[in-house]
């Protein structure tokens, strides 16, 4: 069981969220321009990297409110939680990191060069 | 067809709908008196409250209109506000998010009893931005108390109920016993929970069942 810091409520059990997939996928600027293999890839096509992953929650059983969190998907450990709109924080977790995925180049590294796009913020 | 029309007529409809209404827990009522102990913990439902929905940015001008209505809106996790420190003894207004709000009244403040609750909550909205929904029939409350209310809840639920952490007057969003419920202390070793209708009898259930050792004389 995930003990996860809801940025409203404090530490709830992770049965009180529902996951939402991985956060700062941008909704293309003009759809109407993609092809369908574009499109497909806005819609379907997700990381899936070993290590740390931004991911969306929602606190269904709490608040309500949707947030970001970065979790490393190898050792389940929480290293940041930011509100929607945010940008994603850069964590570099301290003592060695990649601990678990002992991979040459961090899975994270391909995300922190990109500027995240802030998200949730409705037009 | 003929069955509804005669009903959408007001003249059909009973005069006094109040003594023909079943609260959702209403048949565990002789089981909840049963299986309470005094003075170790003890069950009961509180039937029919009033409860509005307020869903508001609390930095709006609306926000203001509506505090002025309910005494002030909460402002963080877990807190309360009203509840017996004013004018209004019973009406306490509960955080549930950062811009959703639950209002809870004794049941003579609904309109149908002659109240003025929700029809001076929707006045003070206007047309501004948010809502305000009575929910009264959403929930049922629970009141579960006794010095061994704590530990009966502690079976289900898995929040610090210690009082260093949860004191009286906080109310939280969370599961007891796996349904989502909201969980009010509203005094020391009082405990309301409200979970919704469909939820009632289950949880009623539950809580009778996780009440029953505490009813036999503690083995040392």
């Amino acid at each position: 069981m995930l003990l996860i810091p809801c940025p409203h409520c404090g530490p709830r059990d992770e049965t009180e969220f529902h996951y939402g997939g991985q956060a700062h996928v941008p909704y293309p600027g003009n759809p109407n321009e993609l092809d369908d293999r574009q499109w497909a890839e806005f819609l379907f096509y997700r990381e899936n990297p070993k290590g740390a992953f931004a991911e969306r929650w929602l606190h269904s059983t709490g608040c309500r409110q949707w947030f970001n969190m970065v979790r490393d998907t190898a050792t389940y450990d929480i290293q940041a939680v930011y509100r929607m709109g945010e940008p994603r924080p850069t964590t570099t977790p301290p003592g060695g990191g990649s601990r678990a995925t002992g991979g040459p180049t961090g899975p994270s590294a391909a995300h922190a060069g990109t500027p995240a796009s802030p998200e949730g913020a409705r037009p | 067809m003929a069955d509804t029309q005669q009903l959408d007529t007001p003249q059909d409809i009973p005069r006094d709908l109040h003594g023909l209404r079943r609260s959702p827990a209403s048949l565990l009522h002789e089981v909840f008196a049963a299986g309470s102990t005094g003075g170790v913990v003890e069950l009961s439902e509180l039937e029919f409250l009033t409860m509005a929905g307020i869903r508001v940015d609390p930095q709006s001008e609306t926000a203001t209109r509506i505090a002025s209505v309910t005494d002030g809106l909460p402002a963080h996790c877990g807190d309360v506000t009203g509840g017996g420190t004013n004018g209004k003894p019973d009406t306490a207004v509960l955080w549930l998010g950062p811009t959703e709000f639950l209002v809870v009244a004794p049941p003579d403040a609904h309109e149908t009893l002659g109240g003025t609750l929700v029809p001076a909550l929707v006045e003070a909205l206007a047309d501004g931005q948010g809502q305000v929904v009575d929910l009264s029939a959403n929930r049922t409350t629970f009141e579960l108390t006794g010095p061994r209310a704590r530990a009966v809840l502690e079976k289900g639920c898995s929040l610090d109920l210690h009082p260093r952490v949860h004191p009286a007057g906080t109310a939280l969003s969370t599961e007891v016993g796996g349904i989502p419920v909201i969980l009010w202390k509203t005094a020391e070793d009082t405990y309301r929970i409200l979970p919704r209708a469909s939820f009632a009898t289950f949880l009623g259930s539950w809580l009778l069942d996780a009440m029953r050792e505490y009813a036999s004389p503690e083995v040392p």
